[in-house]
């Protein structure tokens, strides 16, 4: 069948007769990657610290991970995790595969950023916390991680809105997010274009979203830029 | 500028307060970076009570001396005794030091995301392991000290230099020390707000504060300081009484004090 | 070796040179689509402005497997069958020009606003200005983050299994579907993939630290 785009006609029906499943790849989207940001963001600043401040062996050990990571493509790694604990006889399901794979990925990311962050907080700050009589694990939490986090936090909500889009490749392991979801309505309906038109279209109205409530967290969490009103 | 508040009370106090162990000794100590002697062996007593200022030139190792008196630096010889703890064997739990030992930064090193109540009480809740009501009081009760007390919610960015340095001041403060040391903290100020900053620094000393400061304001160190130390090449070269200033027994303090006044 | 035949091994090291012809389509349609995204993002057109701007964020808020579905479907829809290579080279320009564009409009902006006014005290023309003055001291500044973007370019290529480009991904999945060693596999896969981007990593951050010396 040949014919020229123009004569093309569009068909979006598919909408209404898919709605429900659609609604389950977005949750499933959002859920993998609202889970995830928590516990990649405590593997990072956990992984920042050791490298900068653990002794030799941890440092070294961080370095290799950071590295490895960040420079190897995620689906190889999901693959690796996924197939791999297959084979190791290990059940897990996709959505838990897909989340760990995310964390680690997003943790190595995250250790980076954490790590500038924590290195840009001028010296005085930790002479004068140590002049305090902080432990040095006191003036971690107290004094440098919140304000590293505060420095980073555009980085850092970039990462995690990168890493959401990201899990768009999890339908690899069969995790029926959202673009799983979108091939498997395009095979039933021959729409792919008109299918993945309106799933990009998602995408970016949740790449908005995320984006907006972190920046929301952030008026929250960081008290001082919202009474000065400086923007992040 | 008259600033200290009241001379003779605060001589009464010191007498009063004033006992014969030093707080702080310097025997002979010496520091060196690299190849370069900063400290070429420095003696000094420092008596509870009582307020020595170190003068003296750009680099001639007065901030080395004062560092090395909360364990910033490490000293390579000779004997440093602070609060009955002896820095040079290297076992001093520095931590356990510096609960006794504050000090004033020329740059302030207010913690910028903490309020000033905040950053007042961060020390005493953590180290002191103070409750919540306490430590309000706490930082209530050292705010009025250095004037201070209406803002307590303001975060540091939202206060002037002088305003800053006076809350790094009752930040020291918090931790209840036996002494306090300040390197040129009014250096980064203009001349309006060191007034307030140093106006401060004169009640705590009329008040029997035991203090070592860095300072270039030459006619404060003669008005609050009992004992005046003018530091040149990493020597102690000249001390005495604030009323050395005026009859120098050095050429180099003479030059000095000829430059600074 | 390690369980695998010598033709698996070189069936993979095949998908690796795919990857790398893609990566190379990727940066090339990228420079060529992106320069003008960059010029675009900085000009000084308010229109241009904003019409650069909408596509860097359409782009950067939709996933590259998207982007390759949406490319590959789109072309088909005028009845032409396409290697998988053309929509994946596609959309990794897409994809590439987005980022690169906003990488360089960054760069083009980091030259002090003096330079453009030195050229003006010059005599020169709006464009000779650009070529002869901003644009040699943008591209030292543009430098490592470019060198960096390769990196990204070169493990994003592996989206494009979504599409069934035959790249190192596809190939690892491959023979892990017939051999079931997917530790040996995909941790050769890795190494290959680690062994193209680790040296540009490398290199982008020695740029970076010269630069900044300088
Ligand atoms: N951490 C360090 N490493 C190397 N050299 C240092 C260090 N700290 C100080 N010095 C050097 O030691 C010498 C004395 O420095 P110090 O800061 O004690 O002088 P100062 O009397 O406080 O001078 P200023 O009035 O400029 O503050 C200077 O030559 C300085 O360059
Ligand atoms: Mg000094």
């Amino acid at each position: 069948m040949r014919g020229c785009a123009l004569s093309y006609e569009f068909d979006f029906s598919f909408l209404n007769d898919y709605l429900p499943e659609l609604w389950h790849g977005i949750w499933l989207t959002l859920g993998m990657t609202v889970v995830s940001i928590v516990p990649g963001f405590a593997l990072g600043t956990g992984c920042a610290v050791g490298r900068l401040y653990g002794p030799p062996w941890v440092q070294r050990l961080v370095t290799i991970y950071v590295e490895g990571i960040r420079n190897t493509p995620l689906i190889i790694q999901v693959f690796w995790l996924f197939f791999g604990l297959a084979v190791l006889q290990v059940r897990v399901g996709p959505f838990p595969a897909a989340v760990i794979a995310l964390v680690i990925n997003v943790g190595a990311y995250t250790a980076e950023i954490m790590r500038a962050g924590l290195q840009s907080i001028p010296k005085g700050q930790l002479e004068a916390a140590a002049c305090l009589a902080l432990k040095p694990s006191q003036s971690l939490w107290s004094v440098q991680i919140p304000q590293a986090v505060e420095r980073v936090y555009p980085a850092l909500v970039s990462q995690f809105v990168l890493m959401m889009l990201a899990t768009s490749i999890m339908s690899q392991i069969s995790a029926e997010e959202l673009t799983g979801v979108a091939y498997m309505i395009q095979s039933f309906t021959f729409r792919g274009f008109e299918v993945y038109l309106v799933i990009a279209g998602i995408y970016l109205v949740m790449s908005c979203l995320l984006r907006l409530t972190l920046l929301g967290v952030a008026q929250v969490s960081f008290p001082r830029r919202r009474r000065l009103g400086t923007p992040l | 500028m008259n600033i200290a508040a009241s001379p003779q009370r605060a001589t009464e106090i010191q007498n009063m307060t004033r006992s014969d162990t030093p707080l702080v000794r310097f025997q002979g100590v010496r520091k060196s970076f690299g190849e370069l002697e900063v400290l070429k062996g420095i003696d000094l007593e420092v008596k509870s009570g009582e307020v020595v200022a170190l003068i003296g030139r750009s680099g001639s190792g007065k901030s080395t001396a004062l560092r090395c008196v909360n364990g910033l630096e490490r000293i390579n010889a000779g004997e440093l005794t602070v609060c009955g703890r002896t820095l040079h064997d290297g076992k001093v739990d520095l931590r356990d030091l510096r609960q006794d030992v504050g000090i004033v930064f020329q740059s302030y090193n207010l913690f910028p995301h903490l309020t000033v109540e905040q950053n007042v009480t961060l020390a005493p809740r953590k180290v002191h392991r103070i409750g919540a009501k306490e430590a309000r009081e706490l930082s209530d009760q050292v705010l009025a000290q250095v004037g201070l007390s209406d803002k307590a919610k303001n975060y540091p960015e939202q206060l002037s230099g002088g305003q800053q340095q006076r809350v790094a001041i009752a930040r020291s403060l918090a931790m209840r020390p036996k002494l306090i040391l300040f390197d040129e903290v009014t250096s980064a100020l203009d001349p309006e707000l060191t007034g307030e900053v140093l106006r401060v620094i004169a009640k705590l000393a009329a008040e029997g504060m035991t203090m070592m400061l860095v300072t270039h304001e030459m006619a404060f160190a003669r008005s609050v300081a009992d004992q005046i130390v003018f530091m040149h090449q990493g020597r102690i070269w000249e001390s005495g009484k604030g009323d050395m200033l005026e009859d120098p027994q050095t050429p180099e303090l003479r030059q000095f004090v000829g430059n600074g006044l | 070796m390690f369980g695998l035949t010598i033709e698996q091994i070189a069936f993979i090291f095949r998908g690796a040179g795919w990857t790398i012809v893609l990566s190379l389509l990727g940066f090339v349609g990228g420079t060529i689509l992106g320069l003008p995204v960059a010029l675009a993002r900085a000009s000084r057109r308010r229109s241009l402005r904003t019409g650069s701007g909408l596509f860097v964020q359409l782009v950067q808020g939709i996933p590259l497997p998207v982007i390759m579905f949406v490319v590959y479907f789109g072309i088909s829809i005028g009845g032409y069958d396409v290697p998988a290579l053309v929509a994946a080279g596609i959309a990794m320009t897409l994809y590439s020009s987005a980022y690169l564009g906003e990488i360089w409009r960054g760069c083009i902006q980091a030259v002090p606003k003096t330079q453009w006014e030195a050229g003006e005290c010059l005599a020169l023309t709006n464009t000779q200005r650009f070529v002869f003055v901003i644009l040699p001291q943008a591209l030292r500044i543009a430098v490592p983050p470019t060198v960096g973007f390769l990196v990204q370019i070169v493990k994003n290529t592996s989206y494009a299994v979504v599409i069934g480009f035959f790249d190192l991904t596809y190939s690892a999945k491959v023979i892990n579907n017939s051999t079931f060693m997917p530790f040996t596999v995909f941790t050769l896969a890795a190494l290959i993939y680690f062994a193209i981007c680790f040296p540009m990593s490398v290199l982008a951050r020695r740029f970076e630290r010269r630069l900044s010396r300088s």
